[in-house]
């Protein structure tokens, strides 16, 4: 594929985001191999998988934090491994992601954090800052604590302020690290309607990246599994969760072993425990 | 014996590509300079930070050192009856040596730790990587400004050292032992020369500036982002700030006295 077709953006199909051959390794540790996925535009498209299957990798990787060891990432038909610097940051205007932990800058108050993307970005000014700040934080319901420090905040609280951010720029994708992670049910349940409020009311394509099966079924549109660095099921949450598929099941039924094996891959036991440590 | 010398091997190659490193990321950093200038309020911001680390155990510090000068000198030169040059003798050392010297070490336990901490914890805590996917540049907006914020506090810190040092060197020489504070004064305003003197003394904390500086956030930024990674890192700044501090003060005094 050449690099200037791939760049001119704004293909018909409705595509927003796509995967194909993705491979990626850490040393000799093969943590995507050949995973190939579509994310649809204005929709809310589910990835699951276990801890450490490489879910936050290939969120680094469509962000173009990482580079591919094969494979291609299209974000609007823009080929992100092929950009430079200086072009990837434009597309990144363009899109939020919502870091596991929140990732808000602890130097400054939480208006001030929504207001940072803001101030980098556009010359806007101040009497205007402030009206679409206090708008983003109304969003997610927090125009209360915008005078907090962000150590002030509970984690359900940091993670709709680093959501208002996200959305500062009007994005058109979001990518959600693990909304769900660490929180309790009803924080649960507030990001969950947020997510759902959001891509409904502005559009905004969304990647919801978990292993909260329920809350995630429960808002997306479609849904990935992954596991074993690729792709081992997908289709309509509903579709998934009734999988006859090994994997699939004993994922969604949180079986301790399976075809994801307990283990770790080990040498033998019993030679491991008579070996003399040296 | 030859896992020895794989090791020693090992190490430096370690230490070559850390240097490597370094380099590109001082390079970066210099690149984004020219953004900077519409983030002169982050620098200064930054300047009022490191001052405020810093200010009050550089005072301190610059008295006691004046004090001691003061003392040592006098007792030296008194055995030549020469204790008249005793303010001569407080102020050369502190302006071309201790001040840059001992400002550039305090510096690097106190603000340069600081700095490598803050910055290896953001990376931690995700917030570098948060503000790449806002498509701001770590480098030019955490990086830069607390860089170049260094640079320019460490001489005026330097300076600050050197007043107050001078100071403490008149309080014991002239106020507590017998030198006369007319001699005390003049002897210093006739021999201490602008270019030779001051202008050394400030290039030298400008360069330790840059070296302090220049270690602590590239620390925080190289760090492994676990709590071990950023208390080693902090560790590395002060040790290898205050050797390079020391190392290169040998180098820019022989090129400054030009004996060597
Ligand atoms: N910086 C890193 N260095 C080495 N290995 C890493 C690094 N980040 C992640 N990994 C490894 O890559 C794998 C995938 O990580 P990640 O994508 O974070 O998983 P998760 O699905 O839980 O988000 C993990 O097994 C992890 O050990
Ligand atoms: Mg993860």
């Amino acid at each position: 594929m050449s690099v200037s077709t791939s760049k001119i953006g704004g293909t018909s199909d409705d595509a927003l985001v796509k995967v194909r051959n993705l491979r990626f390794t850490r040393g000799d540790r093969v943590i995507l191999k050949d995973l190939s996925l579509d994310i649809p535009r204005g929709k809310v498209t589910a990835i699951m998988g276990g801890s450490g299957c490489g879910k936050t990798t290939l969120l680094n990787l469509i962000g173009g934090r990482l580079h591919p060891d094969g494979g291609d990432v299209t974000v609007d038909g823009i080929s992100v491994p092929s950009l430079s610097t200086k072009e990837l940051f434009e597309l990144r205007k363009r899109m939020g992601m919502l870091f596991q932990t929140g990732a808000l800058l602890t130097d400054l108050t939480v208006f001030e954090n929504v207001a940072f993307p803001i101030r980098e970005h556009t010359e806007l000014p101040e009497s205007l800052l402030r009206k679409v700040v206090l708008m983003k934080l109304e969003t997610v319901g927090l125009r209360g604590a915008c005078d907090l420090m962000p150590s002030e905040l509970s984690g359900g609280m940091a993670r709709r302020v680093a959501l208002a951010r996200a959305i500062a720029l009007e994005p058109m994708m979001i990518m959600y690290d693990e909304p769900f992670t660490g929180l309790d049910p009803i924080s649960k349940g507030v990001i969950a309607k947020l997510i759902r409020e959001l891509n409904q009311t502005l559009g905004i394509t969304s990647i919801v990246i978990s292993h909260d099966v329920p809350e995630t079924c429960f808002i997306s549109d479609y849904a990935y599994l992954l596991g074993d660095g690729r792709i081992i099921g997908q289709g309509t949450p509903k579709e998934v969760q009734q999988s006859k598929s090994d994997y699939v099941r004993q994922f969604m039924d949180g079986l301790p072993d399976g075809p994801v094996p307990y283990q770790y891959p080990a040498s033998d036991y019993l030679q491991d425990l008579l070996r003399a440590r040296t | 014996m030859i896992d020895a010398i794989r090791n020693l091997g090992r190490i430096i190659l370690e230490g070559l590509e850390r240097f490597g490193r370094a380099g590109l990321f001082m390079f970066e950093v210099m690149r984004g300079t020219p953004q900077l200038r519409k983030r002169g309020a982050l620098v200064l911001q930054q300047v009022y930070g490191v001052g405020v680390l810093t200010l009050l155990i550089i005072l301190v510090s610059g008295l006691f050192v004046g004090m001691v000068l003061g003392l040592q000198g006098y007792n030296t030169l008194v055995k030549f009856g020469s204790e008249d040059t005793l303010g001569l003798l407080v102020a050369l050392s502190l302006v071309r040596e201790l001040g840059p010297v001992v400002t550039a070490l305090l510096f690097a336990g106190r603000a340069g730790s600081a700095l490598t901490a803050e910055i290896g914890l953001m990376k931690a805590t995700e917030q570098l990587a948060g503000m790449e996917m806002m498509a701001v540049n770590p480098l030019t907006r955490v990086i830069a400004p607390r860089f170049y914020a260094g640079v320019i506090a460490m001489p005026l810190l330097a300076a600050l050292f050197s007043a107050i040092g001078i100071l403490g060197g008149h309080l014991v020489g002239v106020g507590l032992l017998s030198v006369d504070a007319g001699a005390f004064w003049s002897q210093m305003q006739a021999k201490v020369d602008f270019y030779d003197d001051i202008m050394n003394g400030v290039i030298k904390s400008i360069v330790f500036g840059v070296v302090c500086t220049g270690i602590a956030v590239f620390e925080g930024y190289d760090a492994v982002p676990t709590s071990e990674g950023v208390a080693r890192a902090t560790n590395r700044t002060v040790v290898y700030s205050s050797l390079a501090v020391l190392g290169l003060d040998f180098i820019l005094t022989a090129l400054m006295l030009g004996e060597v």
